[in-house]
Parts: C-alpha cells; sequence; structure tokens
C-alpha cells in the first residue's frame, strides 16, 4: 500500500484573474465505478498545464468532463463543476455544443474523417458548421495547417485523402482541425503516445508555440514529456489530485510523498 | 526431450489422413456448386431459344397460335413493383437501422431489432396474403401498388438490419471527434457516419433488391398477372416471377419455353445485382457478411 498525504501547494504567484478553465469539486462515474472523486483544479491561461499519473489515475477522464465528452459515453455520470470564464459548464442552461466549440480535444490515436481530403478534414469544423465562403475557408486551413507545423508538408497535396497520411501528420492534422474552430482551450489526451519519436518531437514543438494564442491541457503518461513542455503540472492518483504546482516545482521539490515516489520511477 | 527424439518424418498413417481429407473436402465443394451449374445450365440452354429483341420487348402475341407474349410487361411490372417497394423501405429502412446503430443500447432497439429480425426470415406468402387482405381485398383490386408494398415489408428488415450494423462499424471516436468540434449530433449521424458507412448501406439496399426482384408468392396474391403493359400502377400487373409460375405451368411448350427465357432474364438480373454488390463491397466487410 503506498502512503504520502494529500497535499495541494498554494502557489504564490498563481494570479487567480489568470485562470481560464477550473473545476471545482468534480465528480465522474463510470457505471458504479468512481472514476474522479472531488477533484479542484485551476487551468492558467496561456500555459501548458500536464496532467500526469499512472494508469487508472482518471486523467482521461477527467479532461473528457472538461469538454462534456465524458457524458456521450453510456453509463457515465458527472457531478460537481467545470467553470469557463466564470460559467459553469455543467449548468443546464449551457448548451453542450457550444462548449465544445470553445474548448477543443486532440484525442490518443489520430482520427482524420476518412472520406475526406486533407483540406476538408482541417476545416471540417467550420463546413459542417455552414461556413461557404471559399476564401475564408482556404484562409483558415492555411493558418491551422500553419499553427500545426503541417503546412509545408501537405500544402501541394490539400486534396489528397487525410487517411494517406502517416501517423504523425495525422494527428498534426487533427490538431489543425481543433484549431480551425478558433476555441479558446485545447484539451490533448496523450497526443504522442501513438508515435514515433520524431513524430512527438515536432509535435510538442508546436504545443509549445501554440500556448500563445491558446490554454492547452495536455494528459501524458511520459513524465518526461510532462517536464519538457508543460509550465504546470498536475499529479493524479486512483481520481484524487495529489499535486498541483509550476512543472519545475512538481518535479525537482515534490511536496507530497506519492509524487515523488512517482516522479523517481517507484511506481507507475 | 533431445532432437534424436523427433520422428525423422510425418508417419505413413498421418500422411494418408491428410491427403483423405484434402480430396473430401475438394469432393464436397464440387457437390455443393453441382446444383449451382445444373441449374444454370438447363436455364440457359432451355431459355435461350426464347430469347430475341422482340421477346425482350413486346407484349402482343408474336405467336399465331394463341394469345403468348413477350415478357416487356414483365420486366417492367417487376422493376415497377420492387421501385415501390424501394420508395416505402429504403427511407425507413435507414431510419431504422440509424436508430439500431445510435441508440444501440437502448431497450427499444434491442426489442425491435429482434423483431426486425423475425420479419427478415418471414415466409414471404404469408405477407402476400396479409396485403392481400388490407389492399387489394378492401379495394377490390390487384396493382402494382399492392405488389409494391408487399415487397417492401420482405426488403424493409434487410436494410435496416445492413444499415444498422454497417453504421456500428463506424469508429466511436470519428463520432467523438466530430462532437469535439462542436458540432451537433444530428449533423453528426448524417455528414460523417452515415457518410463513412455509405457503401454498407448501399450494399444492403442492394441485397434487398435482389431478393425482391426474386419473391414470387407476395406479388402473386396482390398484384396478380397481364399480359399487357400497365397503364397505371392501380391495376393487375405482370412480373417475371409470375410469368415464369404461369407460362411454365402451362400445357403448351411454347409457352414453356417463354418461361425458361424469362428464367434465363431473371437469372441475369440477379447475377447482375449480385455483381454490383460486389463491386459496392470493396473494403467493406459487412456486406460479405450479411449474404443472404
Amino acid at each position: 500500500m503506498l502512503g504520502g498525504t494529500l497535499k495541494i501547494s498554494k502557489h504564490k504567484n498563481l494570479d487567480l484573474s489568470s485562470v481560464k478553465l477550473a473545476t471545482k469539486d468534480l465528480k465522474a462515474q463510470f457505471g458504479k465505478a468512481q472514476v474522479l472523486k472531488g477533484i479542484n483544479l485551476n487551468f492558467p491561461e496561456n500555459k501548458v498545464t500536464a496532467i500526469m499519473g499512472p494508469s487508472g489515475c482518471g486523467k482521461t477522464t477527467l479532461i473528457r468532463c472538461l469538454n462534456r465528452i465524458h457524458e456521450l459515453t453510456p453509463n457515465a455520470k458527472v457531478e460537481g463543476e467545470v467553470i469557463l470564464d466564470g460559467v459553469n459548464i455543467y449548468s443546464p442552461q449551457v448548451d453542450p455544443v457550444v462548449v465544445r466549440r470553445r474548448i477543443g480535444m486532440v484525442f490518443q490515436k489520430a482520427n482524420p474523417f476518412p472520406t475526406m481530403s486533407i483540406f476538408d478534414n482541417a476545416v471540417a469544423g467550420l463546413k459542417l458548421a455552414g461556413v461557404r465562403d471559399k476564401e475564408k475557408l482556404d484562409s483558415v486551413a492555411e493558418k491551422s495547417l500553419r499553427m500545426a507545423f503541417l503546412w509545408d508538408e501537405v500544402k501541394d497535396d490539400l486534396k489528397k485523402s487525410g487517411v494517406n497520411l502517416s501517423g504523425g501528420q495525422q494527428q498534426r492534422l487533427c490538431i489543425a482541425r481543433a484549431l480551425a474552430v478558433e476555441p479558446e482551450v485545447v484539451l490533448m489526451d496523450e497526443p504522442c503516445s501513438a508515435l514515433d519519436p520524431l513524430a512527438t518531437a515536432k509535435i510538442e514543438e508546436s504545443i509549445v508555440a501554440l500556448k500563445k494564442e491558446f490554454t492547452i491541457i495536455i494528459v501524458t503518461h511520459n513524465m518526461q514529456q510532462a517536464a519538457r513542455i508543460s509550465d504546470f503540472t498536475a499529479f493524479m492518483y486512483l481520481g484524487q489530485l495529489i499535486e498541483f504546482d509550476t512543472t519545475s516545482e512538481v518535479f525537482e521539490n515534490p511536496k507530497s510523498e506519492l509524487t515523488e515516489k512517482y516522479i523517481t520511477g517507484k511506481f507507475g | 526431450m533431445r532432437t534424436s527424439d523427433l520422428p525423422a518424418s510425418i508417419s505413413l498413417w498421418r500422411k494418408i489422413v491428410n491427403k483423405l481429407m484434402t480430396i473430401l473436402v475438394i469432393v464436397a465443394v464440387i457437390l455443393a456448386v453441382i446444383p449451382l451449374l445444373l441449374i444454370l445450365g438447363d436455364v440457359v440452354i432451355r431459355g435461350a431459344p426464347a430469347l430475341s429483341l422482340g421477346f425482350l420487348i413486346h407484349s402482343l402475341p408474336t405467336s399465331t397460335k394463341g394469345l403468348s407474349g413477350g415478357i416487356g410487361p414483365a420486366i417492367v411490372g417487376s422493376f415497377t413493383m420492387v421501385g415501390i417497394a424501394a420508395l416505402i423501405s429504403v427511407p425507413i429502412g435507414v431510419g431504422a437501422g440509424i436508430f439500431f446503430s445510435e441508440w444501440a443500447s437502448s431497450r427499444l432497439s434491442t426489442i425491435s431489432g429482434f423483431m426486425n429480425d423475425v420479419l427478415t426470415g418471414f415466409p414471404s406468402i404469408v405477407i402476400g396474403l396479409f396485403v392481400f387482405v388490407i389492399i387489394v381485398l378492401p379495394t377490390k383490386q390487384s396493382s402494382a401498388f399492392a405488389g409494391g408494398v408487399a415487397l417492401s415489408f420482405v426488403m424493409l428488415p434487410i436494410i435496416a438490419r445492413t444499415t444498422g450494423e454497417s453504421l456500428k462499424l463506424v469508429p466511436m471516436t470519428l463520432r467523438e471527434a466530430s462532437m469535439a468540434l462542436g458540432i451537433p449530433r444530428w449533423k453528426t449521424v448524417i455528414r460523417i457516419v452515415i457518410s463513412t458507412g455509405k457503401r454498407g448501406l448501399l450494399t444492403g439496399i442492394l441485397l434487398a433488391v435482389a431478393r425482391a426482384t426474386g419473391e414470387t408468392a407476395p406479388i402473386l396474391l396482390t398484384a396478380s398477372t397481364s399480359i399487357y403493359f400497365a397503364k397505371s400502377i392501380f391495376q393487375p400487373t405482370a412480373s417475371l416471377t409470375v410469368f415464369i409460375y404461369n407460362y411454365g405451368t402451362s400445357g403448351s411448350a411454347s409457352w414453356q419455353t417463354e418461361a425458361w427465357g424469362a428464367a434465363l432474364v431473371l437469372i441475369l438480373i440477379m447475377l447482375g445485382l449480385n455483381l454490383l454488390v460486389k463491386l459496392t463491397i470493396g473494403r467493406n466487410p459487412i456486406g460479405a457478411r450479411m449474404e443472404l
């Protein structure tokens, strides 16, 4: 039985007015299993926050609650609040469709739409929402493909099918697709876990560049990745938040024994 | 166990059994294919003499030995009734299939899915009798319309099941990707799910059409028969299958030849439809599993 007390460090320099997204006593269930046991977390604006922890700690469920995708799974239940710019996105007056336009998501395995070309995939969010203006679509496609560091590789092949790209390119296409609808927050669920180191490096490069315009929340089981690209890190274990602080503090000066054990590889 | 303990080669007994089993399964395959080849051969040999352009197009008597006919009205009648059946069964079937797939966990889905599968194997003569009672008797009229309705009962469960299974094959992650872009659920189903699964849908519809084209009992009881091109869908209408039944069981040798000719035409249409199915299956495995 692993010991360690639950300690949440009060970060002195975290200005609360710069919090973009926050959870308040967030609980989630899958059928009978209580996957999230009351999470209180603040995600700073225009920063990269990594959520890490061993398998089964609830990090994927947490991120799926942030854009109300978790509730689409049968037998899933969510309690508590998720607050975006002061508004609880789970209140009954809020339309989940609108929430998902403001909080975008990139999935663990790249999922470009197989019936669409690269161009159509990139602007899918706009096209499906009814945008027809060709100039606008062209400029948005180029902008988001550039932001995902994919433009140079595909600019001559935009009409080709989206699924004929390599795994890393497909994932960057999915990132471009998510960015094209101009969300404020981008959620990433282990986006590099199925990719080789070269592809991973390219995506990490783009993530660091993206935080100027977006708030990024990335789930990762790769500690080194969290250390490389994130400004803040949250460590979770068995459905609870164990520690949250700037990345350097968490890795160099962990307050909780559990965190220390995880970081030093004593379990994982 | 040391290498020297292993037998130098497979024993003779094992070799004999291997060979024997191989021969047995090859014989089984040949036996399975023989009936099809015999029937095809028979139809081609007996039906070919009846074929001519006039046979295919005309309805007027083609011989002076009394009323006999080309199968023009029968071909048009069959297509008309299958067409009416498709107009009814495709929208309803696809809609039901969407429900089976997108609301798969609901109780209504399980119950209606079971009922749907029961209807798939329903004796088509009972379907014909049912439509006879509800449409033909009250209107005192055999009609292509009634025939079309009867055939739609045959097509509907096939389309519903194949649509449902094809859409279920579309990975959940694609729906989530679409919804994560802020696309509402109904748009996700229509623009992403159906679009990705459209090959399977087409396959299912073609299979249902092939099945309906070959049906006899339902249209015998509802559309009756005719030797003329029908002027409206509300009168007795000829069809290939009923033509085969009537002319094949008649006493006249020339009429029987014409029945074989019609059979040949019907077989060719079925082969054509099945080829189309094979072409649309392509990368979609669902059609292969659902072939009836």
